[in-house]
């Protein structure tokens, strides 16, 4: 099998993966989403249900590894499909997007717990 | 049963009753929509209805046909905007109502000329992804057995009534997008010849359809599915290939 096929193949296997654990992940947050504005959507009523909240910053910083390992891949077709990318141009862009994603929602979630 | 005599006076009661105004592309990948009237008859197709055009009205409308049953694979136009097989596809199913039909070739093909599209590139990927059996046995070995019930032949039951007709290409949004998709019929076609126990040359199939333009390219929009005028399923076969090239990659089993 060529390396690209083989890579096409892991890509597919980790954004399935990824799904299924967003899936989940996604109905966890809704239901989080309507149980804390229950009382008011102030920075103060948030940082009191977060500050401290270990098993919060478990959960998200997990949701954002996910959300880094799909929407990249899921990008990097699309790049390729809508914007005429080249593999090499989409894979850069790709990696650049699962940087940045990591970076920004894990200093979002560190902010908060 | 009606006699040709009792058919010919539907037809001509029909035609004084009613006439439905059908727009045809003509020309080649540049060209315009071209109005006709044409009488209204009972049961009619839409393949009828361009054989009226052509044999009526302007002998220089060119499409293409050969068995009017739905079989060859032949026949299949844009309908208002969808792709379909003309010669099962009843004017009154596609009228909804309104008075007037648009007729157009098949999408994400080249025109040949007006309703016939050049279908080279959609049969070439057929071979590109090794859709030609391979087997091992010669004609003096005896017949293999293949058992009904098993999952394989199952699988492969699900996909084997593809007649080649296009429609699923035509419909497809990543064929539109990537024209070096390998599209849904080969990668059905694969499928198949993939769960067929008697062929050897599954390894370098998947070799080929895991690659860029192949099964992993398939965003699962169902158009395919929706539009296949035999039933079949190529996004489920699609689903299938990547599942089986996703376990094999994982344990090295296809380096």
């Amino acid at each position: 099998m060529s390396s690209q096929g083989i890579a096409q193949a892991k890509a597919w296997y980790w954004q399935r993966i990824s799904a299924m654990v967003l899936a989940l992940f996604v109905i966890v947050h809704l239901v989080i989403m309507i149980i804390a504005i229950r009382d008011g959507l102030t920075a103060a009523e948030i940082f009191s249900r977060t500050k401290g909240n270990l098993a919060f910053g478990i959960f998200y910083a997990l949701f954002v590894l996910a959300c880094a390992v799909h929407v990249p891949i899921g990008i990097a077709k699309i790049s390729e499909e809508w914007l005429g990318l080249s593999a090499a141009a989409s894979s850069l862009l790709a990696k650049a997007l699962a940087l940045i994603i990591v970076v920004l929602g894990l200093t979002a979630v560190w902010g908060v717990i | 049963m009606s006699t040709p005599a009792t058919m010919n006076m539907s037809t001509e009661t029909c035609s004084k009753t009613e006439t439905i105004e059908v727009r045809v592309w003509r020309g080649t990948q540049e060209g315009e929509f071209k109005s006709y009237p044409v009488p209204r008859f009972e049961s009619q197709t839409i393949l009828d209805v361009v054989s009226f055009i052509q044999r009526e009205v302007d002998e220089t409308l060119s499409y293409r046909f050969a068995c009017r049953v739905g079989m060859c694979g032949s026949c299949a136009m844009l309908v208002n905007g969808q792709a379909r097989w003309t010669c099962r596809t009843h004017v009154s199913k596609v009228l909804n109502g309104s008075n007037t039909l648009e007729i157009a070739p098949l999408a994400n093909l080249p025109v040949i000329k007006d309703l016939s599209t050049d279908m080279t590139q959609f049969f070439d990927k057929w071979a590109s992804a090794k859709g030609q059996f391979k087997g091992a046995n010669t004609r003096k070995d005896p017949l293999a057995r293949v058992k009904p019930s098993s999952p394989e032949r199952l699988a492969a039951d699900a996909g084997i009534e593809c007649i080649g007709c296009g429609v699923c290409y035509s419909s497809c949004d990543v064929v539109t997008w990537r024209p070096d998709y390998l599209g849904p019929a080969a990668l059905n076609r694969a499928w198949t010849l993939t769960n067929d126990t008697r062929d050897t040359a599954k390894l370098d199939r998947l070799r080929v359809i895991a690659g860029d333009a192949g099964c992993h390219s398939c965003h699962s929009h169902f158009a395919c599915t929706e539009r296949c005028p035999k039933g079949i399923s190529p996004t489920a076969s699609i689903a299938g290939l990547k599942r089986l090239i996703g376990r094999m990659a994982a344990k090295g089993e296809l380096t």
